[in-house]
């Protein structure tokens, strides 16, 4: 399926609000003025675009500890996003999740976890609820390869697969564990053969392509929409940063710029949209630079709001 | 007045919040076949597979799929067979389900019930015999609730399900085949405590079986003439404190007793509790009751000697009177 104009246009939009808000999530992270344990997802904005752009607001999605692009994608408002790093009362939680518990159940981003794999059977859960209460709605959980090791993936792999729910698990390979590549921790190279005995559909994609992205997820979604049941996609991806910001990575060699260059899946759209003609020439700059001053906005305001009462720590500990 | 047991009495509330409420659905291990006791028979011929969800021997992805159902509009019972094996899904119950109202800032909601039931006595070893409702009780966003009665039992889980919490629902196994004549059918309000039997000398809190084990004292202690006041708090979070303290300002004396492991054990939170609350009200230092520092031996004469009781329970009120 090609990418063309209008698609496009707002899959490279949705990646430079995830880029440049990271980037100045990092800047905020060593000024101290975005707090606590803070993982980037720069090098896989394709994966959140090229999956969240298709799905619909009452669709689900679950995400990891490096949440920012799914939430952004899926629609969360970046001063929400941003006033929540800042532990503020204007966050999507109220300062009360930061970084690594993202929530936005307006826009069905029902959250991050910041236990590796945790929320993998939430999905689950959530896709079960909608069939049972007669819904089409499906539910997205991304993880990465360091999930799969983990007992949970396993049992919820079957379950899915069992019941046939209409959940898409994506997984971001980006072959790092935190600071131990995936060679160090399994024999199986690839995700999608560890779930190949379970029999749901599976296909491995280069995650920073992201047209080759959005074909699978497109496939996959209107297969589990039509009660076909999960799929587990994978995209080889990039992780351009540190495990979490201030990691010396001193586990591996940086990737050389020229390198970058070729991978970096914003780029690449926007070659390919020059070359196929359904992108102006002064598109890119004019893209970056919307998102540059939505960003800048998103600072503005988060900065503005005020830290949430002391009250609210008994307050939120129980639902009424 | 209707006879029933305490088994009976949760079977038939599943069933009626399943009538009531199309969102309710039972998840677990042999659920539709009813299970080792029959708790949930029946109820896969009324509502059906995909109400009565039988799963593989997964307790976390059991625990997580219900958080996550929750989550979205489902009102889940999950049954895990036994408290031992809550420790496979203590990550989704303390980092996922206790939290998700707290870390979203109020956005969502996890209105689930977790069923398990724990106590020894039946020869089951030190797997398939604990009481670790203490570990529970120790995290903020969970409620937790110990029925010692088939009354409780039913009210307590219609209250549990009801709940827009993550509510852990601790059964006894010892318990499921004990006859009582139930009044009235209705919800136990989660939180309030009870008197079960009143007494001037000495109070003495007990939990589950401990509660039937402690009136049996009772009536062995008046017999001497000490008069035991007996309080099941029904609820260990919320804990009604102000029930136990009325009771301590009245006899100055207060015994805690519970079958779990004593070093540890909730016991001591209610301890602390009173005597920050009633220091001034107490007569005698507060004495507890609960089983010795060990594992569960599986030696049926060795695990009889283990087991707290009501002889455990009479030495601890004359130690005080």
């Amino acid at each position: 399926m090609a990418v063309e104009g209008g698609a496009g246009r707002e899959l490279l939009r949705t990646m430079w609000r995830i880029r440049v808000f990271e980037e100045r999530v990092g800047q905020l992270t060593r000024a101290d003025e975005v707090h606590g344990l803070v993982h980037l997802s720069s090098g896989s904005e394709g994966v959140a675009a090229g999956v969240c752009g298709q799905l619909r607001a009452d669709d689900v999605v679950y995400s990891n500890h490096r949440a920012h692009g799914h939430a952004i994608a899926k629609g969360a408002p970046l001063a929400g996003v941003m006033a929540e790093l800042m532990g503020r009362d204007g966050g999507l939680c109220r300062g009360m999740g930061g970084s690594m518990h993202l929530v936005d159940a307006a826009h069905g981003f029902l959250g991050a976890t910041g236990v590796v794999g945790g929320n993998v059977p939430l999905a689950l859960g959530s896709a079960l609820a909608g069939r049972l209460q007669g819904g089409d709605q499906v539910a997205v959980v991304f993880f990465g390869d360091g999930a799969v090791q983990g007992g949970i993936f396993a049992e919820s792999v079957n379950l899915a697969t069992l019941w046939g729910l209409p959940v898409i698990l994506v997984c971001e390979n980006n072959g790092f564990a935190e600071f131990t590549p995936r060679s160090a921790h399994t024999n199986v190279e690839r995700v999608s053969d560890v779930v190949s005995p379970y029999g749901l559909e599976r296909e491995t994609v280069d995650g920073n392509d992201v047209g080759a992205v959005r074909d699978a997820f497109a496939r996959f979604l209107a297969a589990a929409r039509a009660g076909g049941g999960p799929a587990l996609l994978e995209c080889l991806t990039v992780r351009l940063r540190g495990h979490y910001e201030g990691d010396p990575q001193l586990y591996r060699e940086a990737l050389a710029a020229d390198e970058w260059q070729e991978l970096d899946p914003i780029l690449r759209l926007q070659r390919r949209g020059l070359e196929e003609g359904w992108l102006e020439a002064d598109a890119p700059a004019r893209l970056e630079q919307e998102a540059r001053d939505e960003v800048e906005d998103a600072v503005h305001a988060a900065r503005e709001s005020p830290f949430p009462p002391p009250g609210l720590t008994v307050e939120l500990v129980y639902a009424p | 007045m209707t006879a029933t047991t305490y088994l009976r009495a949760i079977t038939s509330t599943l069933a009626e919040a399943m009538r009531a409420d199309p969102r309710v659905l039972v998840i677990g291990e042999d659920v539709a076949e009813g299970g080792p006791w029959g708790g949930t028979a029946g109820l896969a011929e009324e509502f059906g597979a995909d109400r009565v969800r039988d799963t593989p021997i997964s307790e976390a992805a059991i625990c997580g799929i219900a958080i996550g159902a929750a989550q979205s509009g489902l009102r889940p019972v999950v049954e895990i067979m036994f408290v031992d094996f809550v420790t496979l899904a203590l990550d989704q119950l303390v980092n996922q389900a206790a939290k998700a109202h707290f870390m979203s800032g109020g956005q969502l909601r996890v209105p689930m019930v977790l069923r398990t039931q724990g106590g020894a006595g039946q020869r089951g070893g030190a797997q398939h015999s604990q009481s670790l409702e203490a570990w529970l009780t120790h995290v903020p966003g969970l409620k937790v609730v110990m029925p010692s009665t088939a009354a409780d039992a039913a009210g307590l889980l219609a209250s549990a399900i009801a709940d827009d919490n993550p509510v852990v629902y601790v059964e006894n196994k010892t318990l499921y085949f004990r006859s009582e004549d139930v009044p009235e059918p209705g919800p136990v309000p989660i939180g309030r405590a009870q008197v079960v039997r009143s007494g001037r000398d000495v109070t003495v809190v007990a939990l589950s079986r401990l509660v039937h084990e402690s009136l049996a004292a009772a009536e062995e202690l008046s017999a001497d003439g000490i008069e035991v006041e007996v309080i099941d708090p029904r609820t260990l979070v919320p804990l009604d404190l102000d029930a136990i303290v009325e009771s301590v300002a009245r006899t100055h004396r207060l015994v805690v007793a519970h079958e779990a492991v004593e070093h540890g054990g909730f016991g001591a939170e209610i301890v602390a509790q009173v005597q920050a609350a009633a220091f001034d009200e107490l007569d005698a230092p507060i004495a507890r009751v609960g089983a010795p520092f060990a594992p569960i031996p599986f030696s049926p004469p060795l695990e009889d000697a283990y087991l707290p009781g009501r002889d455990g329970v009479a030495a601890a009120v004359r130690s005080l009177v």
